[in-house]
């Protein structure tokens, strides 16, 4: 990383720093298949590899295409493979990363690429609605508040945090060799509702995760759990639904 | 070109959009066009909570909850649309909870509460624990949980569909709305949607400032067009700057946190909050606490080696605590900053956060299409709309509140109008000026970039348009607007695809920002007072005499024309507002 002092006029130093980013591009109405393209540019303290994504776009290339809004880790819309490693653009700051060479962006994997760094996120909320993804009871409503005591509620606080990015998913070596398997995020949804004291409907979502397609498919690998950027122990949730099944309680 | 047909059309799948569709989707044919993913709205970004008088944990009722948004927003609040807010305020909350919504809980499971900026008990007497939440998450679980809903009643989406005109037909010499055309980012194909009604959920218009809390694709879509179409945008000056921003990035930290207990500090290390508002302090309304940092920093008391923003001190709370309550934001200032909170206060700094105003609507979310005339079959719900609930300073938690009363009353008109009205023609050629628009950008080969009119756009606004603002700094904002306007006339693109074409759609979704910019700064001009969000040096008092009225924005041909209509005040008369 090459230190170079800001303008005179700053009344602060605010160190800049070149970066080289390596991105995958693939545009499906030009290019047979995916290439590499470089481009430096100069950055900021505590830029993040999301404003670099955006240097490039709104001063060098206009068609460089990715998703993003919230860019602050919320809104789940840019998870990339950076360095490697499946990450938010919009949470990784690249002064964290060894800067002396190329930092790579590609899309994350097991997805088709649309173009660039979009790929076809449906059919991995596909497998979120298969899950039944909502609360189940029976009986009428109560006229206030279903009673869950604060142990209760914390029981599936975990899982409840998910921001369905696909990091975790899109991490897993199973989920790149066989489209059929649900995946992790699928996984952490249903445990969100299994483990939660109010819904009745644990039984059908663990049938549905029994399926040779469901929770057995995972060998364990935690992956998932560190590719979470939400800190979610994916791992460890995948783990309980197992366990959940082989015992039949929660 | 495709042609779909609905009963009823909800454009934006945030809170007050899926909220809209969970009522529509079961009466009659419901579609939702998103230009996210349902689960990317900006609704998930919100922190703090949704005000509700359940009284769970202390003494409250909703009459108290209206007193409090109505002087929150320094008396520009619809005093008749408050009460219906804080009334349904409490079914809407149990209704989410019925939902799955997990929020925190008390030690006997019930909905736990906590204190926040401006909500009171007893008319102001002191802060009241109202706030229900799920840690400083309460947005990303509202919006899950009404996801996970639609999901359940089988909801029809159209993701990534950027909706970019609203299609009326003249019956009978009235304006009746016929449906929307959308450009499908996958494709560039453009879709025209016939439908009896419309609810616009599109949301905010943050990115017409730099420092925002706002996502970037807030760019005010659904009031755009609105305006263009030739229908009123109602008090549009007033926009909202969060305390506390992270310095220098204008990402949200919760007010949760100084209802948690966190103070703010000046460089003196003073809690400078007890001189500006010695009941409340920290746990004053936005536009107050705002301008008491921004005025810290203007007289000498700023931190930092520019000495440019203020601290949010959270290091005598327990870190457990913290974990337990705040852990979202925490991390921001972590990751973002590099700050511990558990040990070091965090810089922060208000960033433009919300718009009070927007299209004005009726109580059932009725579009007006002048001062007082409801445009039938158009609707509008959220951000997007000005009920007006908010006045001219939003409450914190009252905007999770708006959207899901008024989301719901918004689906529920759109389904019984939609059920009981005819079909009304598309207009012919319905996509001719939305097609001609985005050709003419994409065909254009030479031209200016367009990040830099926005960034133009976004400093002009930040530095003349902001927390202080004057004759001279508005003249100013107007001048550079003008000139920006004029410039957008010869921007290009650099991709000229079809497919995934963001290049394309920033260039039309700044054209969005340009018009309300202006909108913004015009209204701004006009109001020769200060009042709640929007403060004027040179006015610096409240003018009940003169302004206390809507201001009514038009777009004509010769720019902004401005009108105005009287507030509704039912039960509270203006008084001073001191907290």
């Amino acid at each position: 990383m090459t230190a170079v002092a800001e303008a005179p006029a700053a009344s602060s130093v605010v160190p800049s720093f070149q970066v080289t980013v390596r991105l995958r591009r693939f545009n499906p109405e030009s290019d047979t298949e995916p290439r590499w393209e470089d481009h430096t540019v100069t950055m900021h303290g505590t830029d993040r590899v999301l404003d670099a994504l955006h240097k490039i776009k709104w001063e060098i290339d206009g068609s460089l295409t990715f998703r993003r809004s919230c860019a602050h880790g919320i809104c789940g819309s840019d998870a990339m493979r950076i360095n490697g490693r499946n990450r938010l653009a919009c949470k990784t700051l690249l002064k964290d990363l060894p800067l002396d060479k190329p930092i790579t962006v590609e899309p994350i994997k097991g997805m088709t690429v649309l173009k660039d760094l979009v790929v076809d996120m449906d059919p991995f909320f596909e497998a979120y609605k298969s899950i039944m993804p909502f609360l189940i009871t029976s009986g009428n409503e109560p006229t206030r508040e279903r009673r869950q005591s604060p142990e209760e509620r914390a029981r599936y606080d975990d899982t409840t945090k998910c921001i369905m990015c696909a990091a975790c998913t899109s991490s897993c070596p199973i989920y790149w060799t066989d489209g059929q398997y649900f995946g992790p995020q699928a996984i952490v949804g249903a445990h969100r509702f299994i483990f939660d004291s109010r819904d009745e409907g644990a039984e059908q979502r663990l049938e549905i995760l029994n399926d040779r397609d469901g929770v057995w498919r995972c060998r364990t690998t935690f992956n998932c759990t560190d590719a979470c950027p939400r800190g979610i122990e994916v791992t460890k949730a995948i783990q309980e639904v197992k366990r959940a099944l082989l015992f039949r309680r929660v | 070109m495709q042609t779909h047909k609905y009963d009823v059309v909800i454009v934006g799948a945030g809170g007050a959009g899926m909220r809209a569709a969970l009522e529509s989707g079961q009466r009659v044919r419901t579609a939702v066009l998103t230009k996210l993913y349902p689960t990317r709205s900006h609704t998930g970004a919100a922190q703090g909570g949704m005000c509700a008088a359940l009284a769970n944990v202390e003494e409250d009722n909703w009459e108290w909850h209206t007193f409090d948004t109505v002087k929150g927003g320094d008396f520009l609040v619809d005093q008749d649309a408050a009460e219906v807010m804080a009334k349904e305020a409490i079914d809407a909350v149990l209704d989410l909870e019925k939902m799955g919504l997990p929020f925190n809980r008390t030690p006997d499971g019930l909905i736990d509460q906590r204190r926040f900026g401006g909500h009171t008990r007893k008319h102001g007497e002191a802060a009241v624990r109202r706030s229900c939440y799920a840690a400083d998450r309460t947005g990303h679980m509202i919006l899950q949980t009404l996801y996970q809903q639609c999901i359940k009643h089988g909801v029809e989406f159209y993701n990534e569909f950027y909706v970019l005109d609203l299609l009326f037909t003249e019956v009978d010499g009235v304006r009746r709305t016929a449906g929307v055309v959308a450009y499908e980012l996958a494709t560039g194909e453009i879709h025209v949607f016939q439908a009896k009604a419309v609810v616009f959920a599109t949301g905010g218009a943050g990115k017409v400032y730099k420092t925002t809390s706002n996502a970037h694709t807030l760019t005010g879509d659904g009031m755009a067009i609105a305006f263009r179409r030739g229908l009123p945008l109602e008090d549009m000056e007033f926009f909202q700057f969060h305390p506390t921003g992270l310095a220098g990035l204008g990402i949200l930290l919760s007010e949760a946190a100084r209802g948690e207990g966190a103070i703010l500090r000046n460089s003196e290390g003073e809690r400078f909050m007890e001189r500006y508002a010695p009941t409340l302090k920290d746990l004053a309304p936005r536009d107050v606490v705002a301008r008491a940092m921004a005025n810290e920093v203007r007289e000498g008391r700023g931190c930092g080696p520019d000495k440019d923003y203020v601290l949010l001190d959270l290091t005598h709370l327990e870190p457990a605590h913290i974990d337990a309550k705040l852990p979202d934001i925490t991390e921001f200032a972590r990751t973002y900053l590099g700050v511990e909170p558990y040990t070091e206060p965090v810089p922060v700094f208000p960033t433009a956060h919300y718009a009070m105003g927007g299209m004005p609507t009726t109580v059932d979310a009725e579009v007006l299409a002048d001062n007082s005339q409801v445009l039938p079959g158009l609707y509008a719900a959220g951000e997007v709309a000005c009920v007006s609930v908010h006045g001219a300073n939003r409450l914190g938690t009252n905007s999770l509140l708006d959207i899901n009363v008024f989301g719901r009353r918004a689906g529920l008109a759109a389904a019984a109008f939609a059920s009981r009205a005819p079909w009304v023609e598309l207009p012919s050629s319905p996509a001719d000026e939305t097609v001609a628009q985005l050709e003419g950008i994409r065909d254009r080969s030479d031209g200016e970039r367009v990040a830099v009119i926005r960034r133009e756009l976004q400093e002009t606004m930040d530095a003349n348009a902001q927390v202080f603002r004057s004759e001279a700094t508005l003249k100013q904002a107007l001048s550079d607007i003008q000139a920006l306007k004029a410039r957008y006339q010869n921007i290009a693109v650099q991709d000229k695809g079809r497919r995934f074409n963001t290049d394309l759609l920033e260039a039309v979704e700044l054209g969005f920002l340009l018009d309300l910019a202006e909108v913004i700064v015009v209204g701004a001009m006009e109001r020769k007072e200060s009042r709640g969000g929007h403060f004027r040096e040179d006015y610096q008092n409240r003018d009940d005499v003169n302004y206390m009225r809507h201001t009514m924005a038009y777009r004509t041909g010769e720019g902004v024309r401005l009108d105005f209509k009287p507030v509704v005040v039912t039960r509270y008369q203006p008084m001073e507002r001191t907290f």
